[in-house]
C-alpha cells in the first residue's frame, strides 16, 4: 500500500525524503509554456480561481503525473479544471475546440488561429 | 477553417522560422493550451493582446533584478533596513512590480546562511527573480534541502564554514523569499551597477554566493 | 487560544486530514518559536475549492534541525522556518 494509504502523507508532500543527487539540467520555457503561465496568471488574477486550486489540481493528478509529465502539461492541466470546475466552459466546449485545433494542423506552429 | 500550410518550407506563414518548440507534433496537451486560450478569448475572460504583454512582462524579469535589488542594500542602508522591514515595498521602490507576490529578504552574514526551498510545490519569488530553474522544482531539490542543506548545497561546490549556521526557509505558504548574499571582500567603494555583477541567480536562492571579484 | 506572539513556543497540530494543505508532514507535532506573525490570509484549505475562506494570523515558526529530525540531524543547531497557519499550532 502507498504511503498515504497508510499514514496519509501525500505524494507531493516530498520534504525529507531520500532522494538522490539535484539534477544539474536546465531549459529555456518554450512559447506555449510561456502562455500556459501566462493562462494562470490572467484567470486567476481575474478571479476564475485561486493559486490554491491550482495546487490542489496538481496534487490530486497523483505522482505518476508528476514523474510522466512536464511541469507545463500539468499546469495546463490544472488550469483547465479549475476553469471547468468554475464553469468558465463547458467540457463539450472544450472537447470541440480541442478537435478543431487538432485538425487545423500536424504542430503547434501551424494550429495558431490567426 | 485551417490555415493554407503552402509556405516555404521551415517558417511560418508570416514569414518568420517556427520556433523549434513548434516544429514537434502537436501534443494533446499543447492542444489543450490553444483550446483553452482561444475559450477564454471567445469568453472574454482574457484578451490575446493581454496573454502576449503578460509574457512580455515574465520574459523581463531575471536575475538581473534581482541582483540591482541586492546591490543596493549592500550601497544604501536606508533602502536595507526597508528591504529588511518591508522587502514587497522595497521591491516596488526599485521600480519592479511585485505583482501579487509578498517578499521576505534573509540575509547572510559572517555567521548565517539562508537557503529557500518550497517542498510542497515550487514557489518561487518569480516577480523579483523571475521563472525558477528546473532542479528548484525537482523531486531531489525540495525533498533533501530541510533534512541534509548542507550536502545539497555541497553539490552546488558550495561548502559552508564550521561555524556557520544554515537556516533553511522552507517556501509553504504567501510569502516569498530572497536571499540577500553578503558582500565579497575587496568591493570597498564600488558603485551598485558594478556589484550586481557579482550577483548571481543561485546566490539569491542560497545554493551559492556572490562571486568574489578577480 | 495558542499565544502567537514573536517568541511564543508552538507545537504544530500532529493530525493527518486528506485534502489540500500546506503544513508540510514532517512539522506535524514539532515545536518551533513563532519568529514572526503575517497575514491574515484567506485559508488555502478552503480556497483550494473555491469557497469563501475566513482570514488567518500566518506565523513563522522556527524549529532546530534537532526538533526536527532528532539527534541524527546533519547539523542539530541549523534551523529550518517555514509559514504555518494558526489553526495548525497550539500550545507547547
Amino acid at each position: 500500500m502507498s504511503e498515504a494509504g497508510t499514514t496519509g502523507r501525500r505524494w507531493h508532500d516530498m520534504g525529507g525524503d531520500a532522494a538522490g543527487p539535484v539534477p544539474g539540467d536546465e531549459h529555456d520555457f518554450a512559447l506555449w509554456e510561456k502562455r500556459v503561465d501566462a493562462l494562470m496568471i490572467l484567470a486567476s488574477g481575474a478571479g476564475h480561481f485561486t493559486v490554491d486550486g491550482l495546487r490542489r489540481a496538481l496534487e490530486d493528478m497523483g505522482e505518476a503525473a508528476f514523474e510522466e509529465m512536464s511541469y507545463y502539461e500539468r499546469w495546463i492541466a490544472a488550469v483547465n479544471q479549475n476553469l471547468l470546475e468554475g464553469g468558465v466552459y463547458s467540457i463539450e466546449e472544450l472537447g470541440r475546440k480541442m478537435a478543431e485545433v487538432q485538425a487545423r494542423g500536424d504542430s503547434y506552429g501551424t494550429v495558431q488561429d490567426g | 477553417m485551417p490555415h493554407d500550410h503552402h509556405h516555404h518550407e521551415g517558417t511560418s506563414p508570416s514569414g518568420h522560422p517556427y520556433r523549434a518548440d513548434q516544429d514537434g507534433p502537436l501534443t494533446y496537451w499543447q492542444a489543450m493550451e490553444v483550446a483553452v486560450r482561444e475559450l477564454l478569448v471567445e469568453k472574454g475572460v482574457v484578451t490575446a493582446d493581454q496573454v502576449q504583454r503578460q509574457i512580455e512582462a515574465m520574459d523581463a524579469r531575471s536575475p538581473a533584478d534581482g541582483a540591482a535589488f541586492v546591490a543596493r542594500t549592500w550601497t544604501d542602508p536606508d533602502f536595507a533596513a526597508l528591504a529588511r522591514r518591508d522587502a514587497t515595498a522595497a521591491c516596488r521602490e526599485m521600480g519592479f512590480d511585485p505583482g501579487t507576490m509578498r517578499l521576505i529578504a534573509v540575509e547572510n552574514d559572517e555567521g548565517t546562511h539562508n537557503v529557500v526551498v518550497c517542498t510542497l510545490c515550487s514557489c518561487y519569488p518569480r516577480n523579483l527573480l523571475g521563472l525558477p530553474p528546473d532542479w528548484y522544482k525537482s523531486r531531489e531539490y525540495r525533498s533533501r534541502t530541510v533534512r541534509e542543506p548542507r550536502a545539497v548545497l555541497r553539490e552546488f561546490g558550495l561548502d559552508l564554514p564550521e561555524g556557520t549556521t544554515v537556516r533553511v526557509h522552507d517556501s509553504t505558504a504567501d510569502m516569498r523569499y530572497v536571499v540577500i548574499p553578503r558582500r565579497p571582500d575587496g568591493t570597498d567603494g564600488w558603485e551598485a551597477d558594478l556589484l550586481a555583477a557579482l550577483v548571481t541567480r543561485d546566490s539569491m536562492i542560497g545554493t551559492g554566493v556572490a562571486r568574489v571579484p578577480s | 487560544m495558542v499565544d502567537l506572539a514573536p517568541g511564543a513556543t508552538v507545537r504544530v497540530a500532529a493530525m493527518m486530514p486528506p485534502g489540500h494543505v500546506r503544513t508540510p508532514a514532517y512539522l506535524r507535532g514539532k515545536v518551533g518559536e513563532v519568529e514572526r506573525i503575517l497575514g491574515p490570509f484567506g485559508n488555502p484549505e478552503r480556497l483550494a475549492y473555491g469557497l469563501e475562506a475566513e482570514r488567518l494570523p500566518l506565523a513563522r515558526v522556527r524549529f532546530t534541525m534537532r526538533e526536527v529530525w532528532g539527534a541524527g540531524a546533519e547539523r542539530p543547531d541549523d534551523t529550518l522556518d517555514a509559514e504555518i497557519y494558526a489553526h495548525w499550532l497550539e500550545p507547547a
